[in-house]
């Protein structure tokens, strides 16, 4: 494995934080040294555009605010990168889409309010799979990104850019956004921290919408403690988002609920399909949770393997739907001025030329499975099914209290070598139940396997993300 | 199953896509295969159990997420404008919508 990790290593956020504040750095000097990594790197193609005039003004306003002795905040000056389907100022938003390309936001995400209003500093937009729609960013409508640990590689998707900005520490956390495992995949291939919160614990207003049941956003850092101080942060009701839930009071400084948790292997996962050595590296990672005092359990959720179909059922549903808005007259890509004579006309032709093939794909499959006649058929009944899951989940944090498995079947692959859009879809096994079921899961670095990173997915219980993090801190620890 | 043409051209105009013919033939193959496969949940057994639209419980009259109908200034005019289009004094133009 490529040794990627070269000068400036990022101290923890907190660290960086304090020292902005004690003036022994400065913000200006923080972002100026993440512009650098940016430009040093920039053949792995994991950034769409900077936002380098905005980062350098703001950076002056946090130094100008630490000069006259005022509090900067609790990510003061701390730079980030945000997945481009973040609205944000400075650069275009554009989902890594030829729709919506040159896309300038009226608004930004509460997500980027709330971390600019603790002093942190979105430097640039990472590269994703369009509109999120994919596991590689090779759906990208731009380039593909490369994985940090082997260039011919998948960085994962659909938060790829994201995962890869922060393998080469380009800054010290990104965003990204997990619908069935966008944010845990590419933390898995790329070896870094990704943490997909419980359903609704952060507002989603502001960032380009897949498919609403499940999406949810996240950060992706070098450390479990990173992960858990941004997502502290972001966490808790939004007024623009009325699927926000409460927040727990804290998600830094978690006491430890149990001296010897209760952990499930999930069987299912380590069945067909796993590549031997990813299973093994992941039964070692158990095992050193184990050997830190955690009880661990083999436990059977015989509907998990059922959870792939019904999500591709759900999801193209929902995304035909959220895609619906994309008709060329208010905002995006257009044809309404040229070759189109009525109104119908100029939806279609916009959308024919906007949309890649993996977003036609998902909008015709959705609306197959909405349509008259095979709605009961296929989109009730993959409700239903989500419900079996879900029951099966709750039958077995009555007898543990965590979850694990691994991230995803395989290592990263080969660029281009997912030709067909079905087995790319199977990447998601692992990671889409938990999405179905809006639980907290978080993929911790664990090891390798084939010379590659693999990611140790631990699952907690809906709204407990302070005790998930807690054993993941616990895990990491032990590493 | 196997999508025909028909299919594929009425998900098409349902979608507003003008599908190329390259187009039709691909979607005709990938969108099958996707349906073939997700139809295993035909087979299972959810007597019983209601289907779930959504996790977070906030649903009944009680918890219903609402807010007071404000105005607030979160995008300006301008800012909401500038990626129209088509532009014809303060409204945005669109095309003809009866042929």
């Amino acid at each position: 494995m490529t040794e990627i990790a070269d000068t400036p290593v990022w101290d923890s956020i907190q660290v960086l934080a304090a020292r902005v504040q004690s003036g022994e750095s400065s913000a200006t000097e923080l972002v100026n040294d993440a512009l650098a990594r940016i430009k040093q790197h920039a053949e792995f193609q994991s950034i769409i555009a900077t936002t380098a005039d905005r980062a350098r003004q703001r950076a002056k306003q946090i130094d100008d605010l630490v000069a006259s002795d005022k509090n900067a905040g609790r990510l003061a000056g701390v730079p980030f990168i945000a997945k481009d389907n973040f609205l944000a100022f400075g650069s275009e938003t554009t989902a890594a889409s030829n729709m919506l390309k040159g896309f300038d936001a009226s608004y930004q995400a509460t997500a980027i309010e709330k971390l600019e209003a603790e002093g942190a500093i979105c430097v640039a937009k990472a590269n994703l799979d369009a509109f999120a729609h994919g596991a590689s960013t090779e759906n990208s409508d731009y380039f593909t990104t490369k994985n940090p640990h082997d260039s011919s590689r998948v960085p994962g998707g659909s938060s790829g850019g994201s995962g890869a900005a922060v393998a080469l520490r380009l800054t010290p956390f990104a965003l990204g956004t997990d619908t069935g495992g966008s944010i845990r995949l590419p933390a898995s291939y790329c070896g870094v921290v990704g943490y997909k919160p419980s359903y609704g614990l952060v507002s989603r207003s502001g960032v380009i919408a897949m498919a609403s049941s499940t999406d949810v956003i996240g950060p992706l850092a070098a450390t479990v403690e990173d992960a858990a101080l941004v997502l502290d942060v972001m966490a808790g009701q939004d007024p623009l988002d009325g699927t926000t839930i409460e927040r727990q009071k804290s998600y830094v400084s978690q006491p430890r609920t149990k001296k010897s948790p209760r952990v499930g292997i999930i069987k299912e996962y380590f069945e067909d399909g796993i590549d031997e050595h990813v299973a093994n590296t992941v039964k070692k990672a158990a095992d050193r949770l184990a050997s830190s005092g955690a009880e661990l359990i083999e436990i059977s959720l015989p509907s998990l393997p059922l959870a792939l179909a019904a999500y591709y059922i759900i999801v193209p549903a929902e995304i035909s739907s959220n895609l619906g808005r994309y008709d060329g007259q208010r905002f995006g890509h257009s044809a309404a001025s040229t070759q189109a004579t009525t109104l119908t006309d100029s939806y279609e032709q916009t959308r024919q030329q906007g949309f890649g093939n993996e977003a036609k794909r998902r909008i015709m499959t959705g609306t197959y499975v909405l349509s008259s006649g095979y709605y009961d058929a296929y989109y009730k009944k993959a409700q239903t099914v989500r419900t079996k899951i879900i029951n099966d989940f709750n039958d077995a944090f009555a007898k543990v209290d965590f979850l694990l498995g691994p991230v995803a079947p395989t290592v990263a692959f080969k660029i281009g070598a997912m030709a067909d859009p079905l087995s790319m879809y199977l990447l998601d096994i692992m990671t889409v139940a938990v999405s179905m079921a809006g639980l907290p899961a978080v993929s911790v670095p664990c090891g390798t396997a084939h010379d590659l990173p693999v990611g140790l997915q631990l699952i907690g219980q809906y709204k407990q993300d302070a005790e998930l993090l807690s054993l993941a801190q616990q895990f990491e620890e032990m590493t | 199953m196997k999508l025909s043409k028909e299919e594929v051209l009425k998900l098409a105009k349902l979608s507003r896509l003008q599908l190329s013919d390259a187009e039709i033939a691909r979607f005709q193959d990938e969108i099958s295969a996707i349906l073939s496969y997700v139809q295993q949940l035909d087979d299972i057994d959810t007597t019983g159990l209601s289907a779930t639209y959504q996790v977070t419980g906030l649903t009944s009259q009680d918890d219903n997420a609402t807010r007071d109908d404000v105005i607030t200034e979160q995008a300006s005019y301008e800012s909401l404008m500038k990626n129209v289009s088509e532009q014809e004094g303060r409204h945005i133009k669109v095309k003809r919508m009866i042929a």
